[in-house]
Formats: C-alpha cells, sequence, structure tokens
C-alpha cells in the first residue's frame, strides 16, 4: 500500500525529475512529509511565482520538464503569472498544488480556491485529481501533455485526503499514456515539404524567421545547415535568439519592434519568408498587414492553430521543426550565396549597425558588450523585462541555444531573477547571469533570501536608472514626457544585498564596469552589481506601436535603395494569392 | 459570417464544457447555440455548436478547440446534408375562447403538441429545425409568450457518413 504522496513522488521520479521549487503550506503537508526523505532535491523558495519561474528557467536553460510547488489558495493563485508566462513562451512546466480535502471542495474552505478554474485559460491542460487510483495516470499524462507538441504547462491539482489516501501498489502507472483527444503531428507533409523545397529554390530574396520554436523543438544545427546550404539570411524573434550564432554572416539579429534595422528591412523586401516555431507576435509584425508585403510565406509551426492565425500563408507545414527542417535539407541543392540579395544585406547591416553614443557615460549597452566580451558566448544570460531585455536583446552575442532565458509572450517584471536560479539548478557549471532593471529586480527581490540560502552563485546586473525605464520610454516619447508613476527611488542594492549575506558592488564608471564584471564572474557565490546608468538612455531604433517594421524612429536615415524587380516565385504558387 | 454547425466530441468528464465555453468567450467567438448530451459511446459526449463568423474565424475555432486535450473530434457538418432538429416549450396565453383555439390550431398546424393546459396558458412543445421554430414563435407572440426555452439545435449526417468520418 502507498499513500497519494508517496505516488507524487514516485511519479516525478519516474519521469527524471531531480529538482523541483516550491514553498509548503497546509494542504500539502502529506507532499512534503514525503520530500523529507526523498532523494529529490527541493528548493525553498520565498513566494510561490518564483517556484514558477524557477521552474520555467530550469526548463528553458535544460529542454527538460520544470517542476513547483504550492499550497492551495494563496499558494496556487501566486503560481498564476508564472504558469502564464510559461504558457505564452511554450515552456513546459508541472505545476503541483495542494487542495482542500475532496469533502470540502466547492465550500469555500480554508485557503480553497478553484486553481483548475482559474488556470483554465493558461496552462495547456489541468487535473484535478480527485481519487487516488487516477493519481499515477494523470501525473505521467501531466509530463507527457507539457513536453510533447507544443510545449506548455500542465497543472495538477492535489487534494489533501487524495495524498493520505493509500492505494493498492499493483497498477498506479499505466504502461504507456494514451490520449485520444490529443495527438500532436510530428511528421510534416511530404507534398508541402516539397513544395517549400521548391519555392527555396526559385527564391531570389529569402529570409528565414526563427522563434523560439526552433529552440524547443533542439532544431538550431539543422537551422544553421539549411541557412548555409541555401544561403538565407536568418532573423530571430527574442526567443529565437541563440538559435544561430550572433556572429554567423547569415545572422541578422532580433527582428520587431526593437529589431535591427537590416532585419526589419530585409523582412520588409523579402520575397520569401520562412517562419519555423514563430507566430506572427504584434511585437514582431508591427502593423501586419504591411509585414513582409512582397514575400511569399512558408510557416513551419507544430501547432496547426497558430497557421493562419495573424497572417495568411501559403505553403503551410505542421510538425517538429527538426524532423521537417532535417527532410527539406536532403532534398535541397546548394545554393550560392552570392548575388544581389545578399549584397543589399551587407550594404544595410554597414549602413545601419546598432549604435548608442559613446561619450564616456555610463551606458547601458556598453556594459552588456562587455559582459557579452568576457563570457565570450558561455553561459546563461536571464534578463527581466522592459529596456534590461532589450538592450541585451541586441547587444549581447548568443551563440548557443538555450543560453538566453527571457518572458517573451507575457513580458513579466520579475520573471529574471527567479528563472535564473532555476537556470542554475540545469547547470550548475555555468555562470548564470540575470540582466536586471531596478523596477524589476525589486518584483521578486525576496530571492535574495533564496539565493543566500543555498549560496545559489547567480550574477545580477541591474541596470539601475531609478525609472521604469521602458514605460518612462514611452512617456517620453508618446506622452509628452510626462512621467507619470515611473521614477524610482534611489536605493543602495548592495546594501540589501549585504543584508542577505550577499557580495556586491555599485558601478558609476565606464572603467569600473570590465572589474566588476570579472569579480561578479570569480566570485564563488551570488553577487549583485548596482550599475548606475545614464537615466533617460531609450532603446533604439523602435518601431512604434501600429507602425510598420521598417518606418523605426531612432534609426539612421535611410537611403535610397534601389527597387528589387518583381521576382517569378509569386507565379510558382498556384493561384499566387495577394497579400 | 455565417452560422456553422460543429459537431464535437468530447470526453465524458467534469469541466469539458467550462474549457470549451471559455475558449469561446476568450478568443471572442460567438456561440449561437449550444447542445450537450450523451453519446453513442458511454465514455464520450457530443456537443452541437452553432457558431457566426467568417471562414477563417471557423478555421480557428475549429483548431483552437482541437488543441483541448478533452476534445476528441472536431467537424464542421455545416456543408454535409444533415438532420437538424431543436425542441422548444412555449407557454402562450390562451384564455379559454377565441384565442385558445387559435393557438391550438397554430400548434396543430406546426404539429406542435400541447404539453400542459392551465386555466390562462397552455405549454407547446414543438420539434424542428431552427427556422421552423423560429416561425411558430413568431405567429404565437401576438397572444402573448409567458415563457420559452429552446434546447439548441441538434444534428447528425445523413446517411452512412459520420461526423468522426467527415472531414
Amino acid at each position: 500500500m502507498k499513500t497519494g504522496a508517496k505516488i507524487v513522488i514516485e511519479g516525478l521520479q519516474r519521469e527524471g525529475v531531480e529538482t523541483i521549487f516550491g514553498y509548503p503550506g497546509g494542504s500539502v503537508l502529506p507532499i512534503y512529509d514525503e520530500l523529507y526523505e526523498s532523494s529529490l532535491r527541493h528548493i525553498l523558495v520565498r513566494h510561490e511565482q518564483a517556484a514558477a519561474h524557477a521552474a520555467d528557467g530550469y526548463s528553458r536553460a535544460s529542454g527538460h520538464v520544470g517542476v513547483c510547488l504550492a499550497t492551495s489558495g494563496p499558494g496556487a493563485c501566486n503560481l498564476v503569472t508564472g504558469i502564464a508566462t510559461a504558457y505564452m513562451d511554450s515552456i513546459p512546466i508541472v505545476a503541483l498544488t495542494g487542495q482542500v480535502p475532496t469533502t470540502l471542495l466547492g465550500n469555500d474552505a480554508f485557503q480553497e480556491s478553484d486553481i483548475t478554474g482559474i488556470t483554465m485559460p493558461i496552462t495547456k491542460h489541468n487535473y484535478l485529481v480527485k481519487n487516488v487510483q487516477d493519481l499515477g495516470r494523470v501525473i505521467m499524462e501531466a509530463f507527457y501533455i507539457a513536453r510533447t507538441g507544443r510545449p506548455g504547462p500542465v497543472l495538477v491539482d492535489l487534494p489533501k485526503d487524495v495524498c493520505t489516501t493509500q492505494v493498492d501498489e499493483k497498477s498506479i502507472f499505466p504502461e504507456e499514456v494514451r490520449l485520444r483527444g490529443y495527438q500532436p503531428t510530428i511528421r510534416g507533409h511530404a507534398k508541402q515539404i516539397a513544395k517549400a523545397v521548391q519555392l527555396i529554390e526559385i527564391a531570389e530574396c529569402p529570409v528565414i524567421y526563427a522563434g523560439g520554436g526552433v529552440i524547443s523543438a533542439e532544431a538550431s544545427s539543422e537551422l544553421l545547415e539549411i541557412a548555409e546550404l541555401a544561403g538565407i539570411p536568418v532573423t530571430t524573434t527574442l526567443l529565437g535568439l541563440g538559435s544561430i550564432p550572433c556572429d554567423h554572416p547569415l545572422n541578422l539579429g532580433m527582428l520587431g519592434m526593437h529589431g535591427t534595422e537590416y532585419a526589419n528591412y530585409a523582412v520588409t523586401e523579402c520575397d520569401l519568408l520562412i517562419a519555423i516555431g514563430a507566430r506572427f507576435d504584434d511585437r514582431v509584425t508591427g502593423k501586419v498587414q504591411t509585414f513582409a508585403p512582397h514575400a511569399s510565406i512558408i510557416h513551419i509551426d507544430v501547432d496547426p492553430a497558430e497557421i493562419g492565425k495573424n497572417k495568411k500563408v501559403d505553403v503551410p507545414i505542421v510538425g517538429d521543426a527538426k524532423q521537417i527542417l532535417r527532410a527539406m535539407i536532403t532534398q535541397l541543392k546548394k545554393r550560392s550565396t552570392a548575388g544581389s540579395w545578399q549584397e543589399k544585406i551587407r550594404t544595410w547591416k554597414q549602413r545601419h549597425p546598432l549604435r548608442y553614443r559613446s561619450d564616456g557615460c555610463l551606458h547601458p549597452q556598453y556594459i552588456i558588450q562587455q559582459l557579452s566580451d568576457l563570457l565570450k558566448g558561455e553561459g546563461v544570460i536571464v534578463s527581466e523585462v522592459g529596456q534590461n531585455q532589450m538592450w541585451t536583446a541586441q547587444y549581447f552575442c548568443f551563440r548557443k541555444p538555450r543560453s538566453w532565458l527571457t518572458s517573451g509572450g507575457l513580458g513579466t517584471m520579475g520573471y529574471g531573477f527567479p528563472a535564473s536560479i532555476g537556470a542554475h539548478f540545469a547547470r550548475p557549471d555555468e555562470v548564470v547571469f540575470d540582466i536586471a532593471g531596478d523596477g524589476s529586480f525589486q518584483m521578486n527581490i525576496q530571492e535574495l533570501g533564496t539565493v543566500a540560502q543555498y549560496r545559489i552563485p547567480v550574477k545580477v546586473a541591474i541596470l539601475n536608472n531609478m525609472y521604469l525605464g521602458m514605460v518612462r520610454q514611452w512617456q517620453e516619447l508618446f506622452y509628452d514626457r510626462r512621467y507619470s508613476f515611473t521614477e524610482l527611488p534611489p536605493l543602495e542594492f548592495v546594501k540589501i544585498a549585504a543584508a542577505y549575506g550577499i557580495d556586491g558592488i555599485k558601478v558609476e564608471t565606464c572603467d569600473d564596469v570590465r572589474p566588476a564584471l570579472k569579480a561578479a564572474i570569480e566570485t564563488d557565490g551570488p553577487f549583485i552589481l548596482d550599475f548606475r546608468i545614464e537615466r533617460e538612455e531609450n532603446v533604439f531604433p523602435m518601431v512604434p506601436a501600429g507602425a510598420a517594421i521598417n518606418e523605426m524612429i531612432g534609426g539612421h536615415p535611410k537611403q535610397e535603395e534601389p527597387e528589387i524587380p518583381a521576382a517569378p516565385i509569386r507565379k510558382a504558387l498556384s493561384g499566387g494569392s495577394p497579400k | 459570417m455565417k452560422p456553422h454547425t460543429l459537431s464535437i466530441l468530447v470526453e465524458n468528464k467534469a469541466g469539458v464544457l467550462s474549457r470549451v465555453a471559455g475558449l469561446f468567450s476568450r478568443r471572442g467567438f460567438n456561440i449561437e447555440s449550444l447542445a450537450v448530451g450523451t453519446s453513442e459511446e458511454l465514455s464520450m459526449s457530443r456537443m452541437t455548436i452553432v457558431v457566426i463568423g467568417d471562414d477563417a474565424q471557423i478555421e480557428q475555432v475549429m483548431k483552437q478547440l482541437n488543441k483541448l486535450i478533452d476534445v476528441i473530434k472536431v467537424s464542421d457538418i455545416t456543408e454535409n446534408e444533415t438532420v437538424e432538429r431543436e425542441l422548444a416549450l412555449i407557454k402562450v396565453s390562451a384564455e379559454p375562447g377565441t384565442s385558445r383555439a387559435e393557438v391550438m390550431q397554430i400548434a396543430n398546424i406546426f404539429r406542435a403538441n400541447i404539453v400542459d393546459v392551465g386555466a390562462k396558458s397552455v405549454v407547446l412543445q414543438v420539434i424542428g429545425d431552427t427556422d421552423k421554430i423560429n416561425a411558430l414563435e413568431t405567429l404565437l407572440r401576438q397572444y402573448g409568450i409567458k415563457e420559452l426555452v429552446r434546447t439548441g439545435k441538434i444534428a447528425l449526417i445523413r446517411g452512412a457518413k459520420t461526423a468522426k468520418s467527415a472531414k
């Protein structure tokens, strides 16, 4: 005989889980009692939101399912932001929540909340386990659903009495998961793949637009292979950074609202756009009608619902990006990377590089560049949300997949610090840096307690401008510099860290940047860097909301470029629907 | 924008209806009617949902429904030859005398049954497609409809073909 709580722990171990992040409470006491003697490592966070973000960070850094655990009611509700963050970025996590006993369900009992109801729109699936007989199967299904198809968070709600009930040892875990309503498409349609190959072969100005799906499908090497084989420039989304090495000649960097000018120009003028594991998000497309206006579009995605959702697609291919790209590579003939398109992109890159003023002031971009230079593409970079996130995306040179963890879809301030805790446990031998703003860092600053308790060697670089910088930037540009509630009072982060027994340095000049970063990297334990940056630095270039992505502000004046003649690719498409 | 009839096979489990209904509301899809009950298999329920939208919207509705783990099969049976039925109960004011006779005559023409007779009202039960019920409702309005309830449309494809085998 086994208790439900024992089944939960066994279920996690059967799935290969080693580390979980959680916070105890009344309804999860039976599970915590099992954890007491279990070989599972449990990290006690200081707020349940951090447990969810840490599980998310663990997952992004490792490629495995992350796990968090919280009690019923407030514990479960505190997970919500973290679950929604994982959902928007398709990150596989399993969230386990305690629940009041089944006999009290629906009675407004102490610390009861309908967490399956609350998380229905932000989970891939969720369960309320009312019978201990179902528990083993549910745990297996939860992990299977989380990691397969389009990955995502799954929540399992565990009433206290289900965890204490004993069950016969046999037949707890089924041999395999069988879900008749869930059969993700993995292999791409052969005819569609052939059609895509044909389009690539005749395209004159192709661009690959790679998203987070390339990273979750572990398809980065295939991406690079197809790009090199067919000579196709690659632009990535925020979540796709690292899928192609930043210094690769075919890399265009990020596109969209704070993308590079040359990436946005390339997409605007391309005749073939190959979207891989990307979803035509509004921060990428700007005004969607003018996004890639001359292009035929191939869209590779594991989720059929993403195809045609925001933009009409010519060749949809549903399935696993890695397998589809592999199939395409075997069919593609090698193409020269020379030609007028490549030449044009080279010119754009030369004329419109990312830039910032070098006037001796402490510019955040300089800090990111120095860090990038010191780490040489190694380590895991995590960010918060806002200007710190965009500067890192623009100026850090990512060379490997899973080296960049950030909340893209939901844009969750406070994500980075707890996520970097998760990243450390996924990759304990690597340097983990959280690039933060003074606003974002304060959203989960309580995790200094977790970092201190376990001596987690996470480094935090706070780009401190005493503003909620991104909102201030919008107020400067679009609200007549009326800085409504975006100024933050000065704060000595180094002293706060010291109270937790964590070392730190305040940095106020350019010359001190590199030594400070080095000190942080060379310290064994956690480290806080408080960079007092230029207060009103902006993130440029920038596509204003609702504008076309080639209408950027803060970029270089666009010089007249020769028109590209209409490509023959349109004719190759049966019907050639105009967009 | 036209009404589409979706036949949806779902797991017969708690919470499935709220998953489906929640999806419609949060994605801003308009449900015209929804009927749900058991199906030919004990472990499955069948929902018939009438939803209004253009082709792209209907495609999104179907794809999003398919993503729900508890949804087994979604079929748009609008373009098929179908048998469609809806049942309505209508409580109409019908004082003994002329108006009651007229109401009963109308019921007769529509092959509606009088399932309850009160001192001042009768309850009609009518089965038919949506148009027929709409027509009856319009005719009865002049006598005063005190209460009305409709089941929502249910539908099956004619012949041997099934929603499971349809696209």
